[in-house]
């Protein structure tokens, strides 16, 4: 541990500030809280916000998982875990079972996380309606309102021009019947684990200094309409070529010495799990 | 599955990172902390303006650490700013008071106080000066020291502003001091219309390179035409922060060195014209960034399309640390989410066509 610096990099004040921030979130699921995003040896963009949320929760008895796509060794997880470590010593695991604060990009854990777990998920653009108005300050107004009539006529013109809804990540769900929310970009696979879930769900967008949550048990529904039912990835007929999965989110990898192409599960902690079974 | 590669991301990185050294050890040569604050400065200056620090030698340093990128070492210095205490904020610094070394005006040839050139580019020739491959350093820093140690010198005496003299005659709206607490935007996220407050502070602390282009845009016909240098002035600034014992008294720090810049526009008024003015400050010797957030300042009070007009473009779009942040972020994977945008793309493709 580098001891020039406060444990958890961020003084004292900053990490309350910022759990404050976050109690909020949880009091209001899918509301953006806005706060006082810190700088950090990280780049914005790179996942500030969730190691803020991290940096801010995170205590000696909590054991760290991090992952990016899924992969705990990913070149930018390695590298927040890193992080972490270097200024906490907390310890760090592979296995989702075992993390009380799992950070993430882009993917839920295929393990369902339970209600001692924390998911925290790092969000580049937390404004679910800045695909429809560019500027704060409307779509602010937006939310108050509830006035959510262009992101449906997103939708339905999508419907009308290519049959289908072709929003791919990052695809909006209804909070509690309220808060039209972005989930981070997730694939549509993983949207579905974020209702009625036993963990506590964190959201954090450091660039854009927005906090949001989904706390356990919370009604959350992906936007569809009645007779165009919401549709994750398909990945039919198709498994893992290392555990033989048919049912987790596929990394599709081409060979190029054999021009073949073949699949194994996103989630690589899951995987070979599955394996030493 | 190229660099994220599904394993050995970590040696990856400190592979990556020994590399690193290695561009920087080229040579045998130190480079000194010193020799970059005092044969950089406009370099170090610039940093420390885009990182909001105002420490030289830390800004050297940070400089020295990444190979001389202006964006890393920004980087590098606001990363350390998040770890400090706050533990006062300063008295309000009248730069009326200002140690001058440099003021000029493009409005008119005489001002109450003078003009002084004081050391400048502008009017050098741009020829590469070819003696300065093989210099001799301690003799030019004798012979400037000596040259200096020759003069009497010329006491300059605080002075006020061009503007003073137009809002006394009237042609400038004079407004009465505002003492309530400025927005913060270092702690606070920012909310539009922006207080102005956070919008002079978010566009001093911006990337000068992002907002001279903003400023250039509006002179060339995106924006309000044309508009005069009142006043440029530079120099140092003390600060004081307030002595907690006894709160009628106030404790000298020490002084920055700052760059002031007004620019005035012809503006309506009712039916007759009047001047507004545009206010720019930035920390070190940057003038025409003062002079892009001056002209950025006017144009954010005025409402109109284009994109300046806009404080959310502007103020939301200039900072170094989150445009550079953002952009490099697109080299991180991007597998899962591109492998959705494949299945949408794909499905599409096949209910249409196939």
């Amino acid at each position: 541990m580098v001891d020039k610096y406060n444990y958890a990099f961020l003084d004292e004040g900053s990490k309350r500030e910022i759990r404050r921030s976050v109690l909020k979130a949880v009091a209001i699921p899918g509301y953006q809280v806005p706060f006082g995003s810190r700088e950090l040896p990280i780049g914005r963009g790179w996942g500030t916000g969730g190691i803020q949320l991290t940096l801010s929760l995170i205590g000696p008895e909590d054991t760290l998982k991090v992952i990016d796509q899924g992969s705990d060794e990913s070149v930018n997880a390695v590298n927040i875990k890193k992080f972490v470590k270097m200024c906490t010593d907390v310890p760090c695991t592979t296995r989702t079972q075992e993390a009380t604060i799992i950070q993430t990009r882009h993917r839920v854990p295929e393990v369902p996380l339970t209600n001692d777990q924390i998911l925290v998920l790092q969000v580049p653009l937390p404004e679910p309606l800045r695909v429809v108005e560019p500027q704060e300050a409307v779509t602010k107004k937006m939310h108050a309102e509830s006035d959510y009539a262009p992101i449906w006529l997103q939708l339905y013109e999508s419907l009308i021009k290519y049959g289908k809804v072709t929003i791919s990540a990052e695809y909006p769900c209804l909070v509690e019947d309220r808060y039209i929310m972005n989930p981070s970009p997730i694939p549509k696979f993983d949207t579905p684990k974020l209702h009625e879930a036993q963990c506590l769900y964190l959201f954090g967008a450091g660039r854009e200094k927005k906090i949001y949550a989904i706390p356990p048990h919370t009604k959350v529904v992906s936007l569809a309409f009645d007779d165009v039912p919401f549709e994750k990835e398909s990945f039919r007929g198709k498994k893992c070529r290392l555990c033989g999965s048919t049912d987790t989110y596929l990394d599709e990898i081409f060979d190029s010495a054999t021009g073949e192409r073949y699949y194994q599960c996103s989630d690589t902690s899951y995987c070979k799990e599955v394996r030493s079974k | 599955m190229a660099y994220v590669a599904v394993s050995g991301g970590e040696e990856a990185i400190e592979a990556s990172i020994r590399l690193l050294e290695y561009y920087r050890s080229g040579t045998k040569k130190d480079l000194d902390l010193e020799v970059i604050e005092e044969k950089m400065s406009l370099l170090v200056d610039r940093v420390m303006s885009e990182a909001g620090l105002y420490d030289k030698r830390y800004a050297a340093l940070a400089l020295k650490q990444c190979e001389g990128s202006t964006d890393e070492a920004v980087f590098l210095l606001r990363a350390y700013r998040s770890t400090l205490k706050r533990s006062y904020d300063s008295l309000v610094a009248d730069t009326r008071n200002m140690r001058l070394a440099r003021r000029i005006s493009a409005a008119f040839k005489d001002i109450p106080g003078g003009q002084i050139l004081g050391a400048t580019y502008d009017y050098t020739h741009r020829l590469m000066n070819f003696d300065l491959q093989q210099e001799d350093a301690p003799a030019l820093c004798r012979r400037v020291q000596q040259e200096v140690e020759e003069q009497k010198p010329v006491e300059i005496s605080p002075c006020g502003r061009v503007s003073d003299e137009l809002k006394i005659e009237g042609l400038i709206d004079r407004f009465e001091p505002e003492d309530e607490e400025p927005f913060d935007v270092t702690q606070n996220l920012l909310e539009f219309p922006a207080p102005r407050s956070a919008r002079l502070q978010t566009l001093s602390r911006a990337d000068t390179g992002f907002i001279s282009g903003l400023a250039y845009s509006v002179l060339r016909g995106f924006g309000q035409v044309h508009p005069t240098v009142g006043e440029l002035r530079n120099g140092y600034v003390e600060i004081e922060v307030p002595y907690l014992e006894d709160p009628t008294e106030s404790l000298w720090i020490g002084e920055i060195l700052l760059t002031e810049v007004e620019v005035f526009n012809e503006a309506d008024d009712k039916d007759q014209l009047k001047l507004a003015c545009g206010y720019g400050a930035v920390m070190g010797r940057n003038e025409n960034k003062a002079i892009a957030m001056a002209v950025l300042d006017h144009e954010l009070n005025t409402t109109g399309d284009f994109p300046t007009q806009n404080d959310e473009f502007v103020l939301l779009h200039g900072d170094s640390l989150e445009m550079n942040g953002f952009i490099s972020h697109l080299k991180l994977p991007h597998y899962v989410t591109f492998q959705s945008k494949l299945d949408a793309v794909r499905k599409t493709r096949r209910e249409n066509h196939g």
